[in-house]
């Protein structure tokens, strides 16, 4: 498995100065990204999260080349992006939610021309693609619209579309869900996954929206205070992030709440019981228990809730 | 792959850029015929005041009619020549302040082209066509003593000039990195600079004069050059004889220095937080 993108404990600190008073000006260090390392090896598809001020789009811009680093190592497909930003800038796809890539006055097929000649994308190629996202993204009736006239979730079509059409090997998405309605949303994650398993490009998503990472990605990174948090599977971030599964118990009748190992009971209605367990564990001595000791009329399991996971893991570190 | 030129991969990106501006601007031949002319008319204006005070008296500075119209239409020719060419750099201090710079630094060409080329305005051909005309009736006028030497360095003090114009624009770009509400500071250099440069030195202050040739040596677009080839003395005592033939060195030294500058200020950069 060959390493893609190679970021070796890697800085970035800003240095931001402050008024305050006439003439009078103090320093401050704030250290956006801090030591943090990581590989993404060819054709992932690995979402970035974190809360806000974690360091994501300052890790996106290092990966790009916008920022150099203060310290460490990074390397996309072996180059250094801010010594060799334009040779890496033909094979880097980026999306920045909060801006456009796009020429803002002009229509949207210019920008794409414009980009035709100037990656140097064979006639063909170019054809392809710009076919291909037009259909997918359902930018048809768009091509002539002055940028500045889109709403927001088609110049975010319109933005990834542009991204791809040199055929990039790696794709940065900087929250490229940020404002958009649920069918855009569905629309722009059918692309993505479509994109990464049809062409095997590497994907590289921040977001706030877990659903994003959910349906999309096989592998979460949780960044904070410019420190990697958790890095793996999303089903291991329950455990990471000590998430609860819950187990509702329908008893015959009203009984004062269950008594059983290794979990408690969250509250009571009725003859129901909600019962909380570590995500980690099987329900099954669990519901053997309860089946044996109690009237058991009906039973259900329920999953942790990811963004509540990911909140306690924000809060907690918060704390500490 | 090959080996990256900056260069022409600049001047490529330029071109692809500066032209996609264009052809949006002829799709309304129209409106864009009228802004032309709009500004012709305007810096048109311009020259018409200096006309005007002829009628009063008979040399400005010991300069007549035609010997002014010949350093107003250099001046405004080789600044027209650099802010068509790369008067939109700048907008710089706003991409800065607003981190849209972030995009120029994605692409696969030099950031200075695409500032450059962003939105190029073929209006701007006016004040090209206006200091040309000027010019033209500048030659046609005015009783110079040519010589294949003078000649030649007609033509050549456009191109020097425009080229140390450019280094200015360039230049004040770059200080819009580290002060983004610089543009006015880089107005008062190129716009007023050009300004100065259309009247005699002669009418100005010694002091005046010695920045303009030292410090900011705009003075070699037009004032030392064109006073050797209308046969008058260089506005400063102490410059040698060939400082007239010294423009290319000038452009060349200018050019330089506005490189680094700029090269120094987008090292520099650091985008924005969100
Ligand atoms: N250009 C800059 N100058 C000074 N400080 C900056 C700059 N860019 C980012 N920062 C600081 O670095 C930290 C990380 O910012 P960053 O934009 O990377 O966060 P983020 O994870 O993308 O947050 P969000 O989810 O809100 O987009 C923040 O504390 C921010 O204030
Ligand atoms: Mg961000």
């Amino acid at each position: 498995m060959d390493a893609f993108i190679e970021v070796d404990r890697v800085e970035k600190v800003f240095e931001v100065r402050r008024r305050t008073g006439f003439m009078k000006r103090v320093k401050r260090q704030v250290r956006a990204v801090d030591s943090l390392s990581f590989t993404v090896a060819r054709g992932e598809m690995v979402g970035y999260i974190g809360p806000n001020g974690a360091g994501k789009s300052t890790t996106v811009k290092m990966l790009t080349g916008i920022l150099m680093p203060s310290a460490g190592r990074l390397r996309v497909a072996g180059i250094d992006p801010s010594r060799d930003r334009t040779r890496l800038a033909h094979r880097i796809g980026v999306v920045f939610g909060q801006r456009t890539t796009l020429w803002w006055d002009l229509p949207l097929i210019d920008s794409y021309r414009l980009a035709h000649r100037m990656y140097r994308i064979p006639d063909a190629r170019y054809r392809e693609n710009l076919e291909r996202c037009v259909e997918l993204l359902e930018l048809g009736a768009l091509l002539d619209v002055p940028v500045r006239q889109l709403s927001l979730g088609q110049r975010m079509r319109g933005d990834i579309a542009a991204a791809l059409l040199h055929d990039p090997e790696v794709l940065y998405l900087d929250e490229p869900t940020i404002g958009l309605d649920v069918v855009s949303k569905a629309k722009v994650r059918g692309f993505l996954k479509e994109l990464n398993a049809g062409s095997g490009t590497t994907v590289l998503l921040t977001t706030h929206d877990l659903q994003d990472i959910e349906q999309l990605c096989s592998r979460v990174m949780v960044i904070d205070h410019g420190r990697l948090m958790y890095d793996g599977a999303l089903a291991g971030l329950h455990e990471a992030g000590e998430g609860e599964r819950t187990l509702v118990v329908d008893l015959e009748r009203e009984l004062p709440p269950i008594e059983a190992p290794s979990c408690r009971v969250v509250r009571v209605a009725g003859p129901r019981q909600w019962l909380a367990f570590p995500a980690g564990r099987s329900a099954a001595p669990l519901v053997a228990h309860i089946a044996a000791e109690y009237p058991l009329v009906d039973l259900s399991v329920r999953e942790p809730d990811i963004e509540a996971v990911i909140a306690k893991m924000y809060a907690e570190k918060a704390v500490s | 792959m090959g080996e990256y030129r900056p260069l022409t991969e600049g001047l490529r990106a330029y071109r692809l850029i500066a032209g996609m501006w264009v052809r949006s601007t002829l799709t309304y031949r129209a409106s864009f015929a009228m802004t032309a002319f709009g500004g012709l008319v305007v810096t048109g204006l311009d020259f018409v005041t200096i006309v005007l005070m002829f009628s009063r008296v008979d040399v400005l500075g010991g300069y007549s009619l035609p010997e002014v119209a010949f350093l107003y239409g250099l001046s405004a020719t080789s600044f027209g020549l650099a802010d068509l060419a790369i008067g939109s750099a700048d907008r710089l201090g706003r991409r800065v302040r607003d981190g849209t710079l972030d995009i120029l630094l994605v692409r696969p060409a030099p950031v200075l082209a695409q500032v450059a080329a962003d939105r190029f305005a073929l209006r701007r051909i006016g004040r090209v066509a206006q200091g040309s005309l000027v010019l033209g009736y500048a030659l046609i006028a005015s009783d110079i003593a040519w010589t294949p030497v003078k000649a030649l360095m007609v033509p050549g003090m456009l191109v020097c000039g425009g080229a140390i114009f450019s280094a200015v624009f360039v230049a004040g770009a770059a200080f819009q990195f580290v002060a983004q509400d610089a543009s006015e500071v880089q107005h008062a250099f190129t716009y007023g600079g050009q300004t100065l440069l259309q009247y005699p030195p002669t009418v100005f202050g010694k002091e005046l004069v010695r920045g303009v040739t030292f410090m900011f040596p705009l003075a070699f677009v037009n004032w030392v050059p064109a006073a050797y080839v209308l046969g008058r003395p260089y506005p400063l005592g102490g410059l040698p004889r060939w400082a007239a033939f010294a423009p290319p060195l000038v452009a060349v030294g200018c050019c330089a220095a506005a490189a680094l500058a700029w090269r120094a200020g987008l090292r520099s950069y650091r985008s924005t937080g969100s």
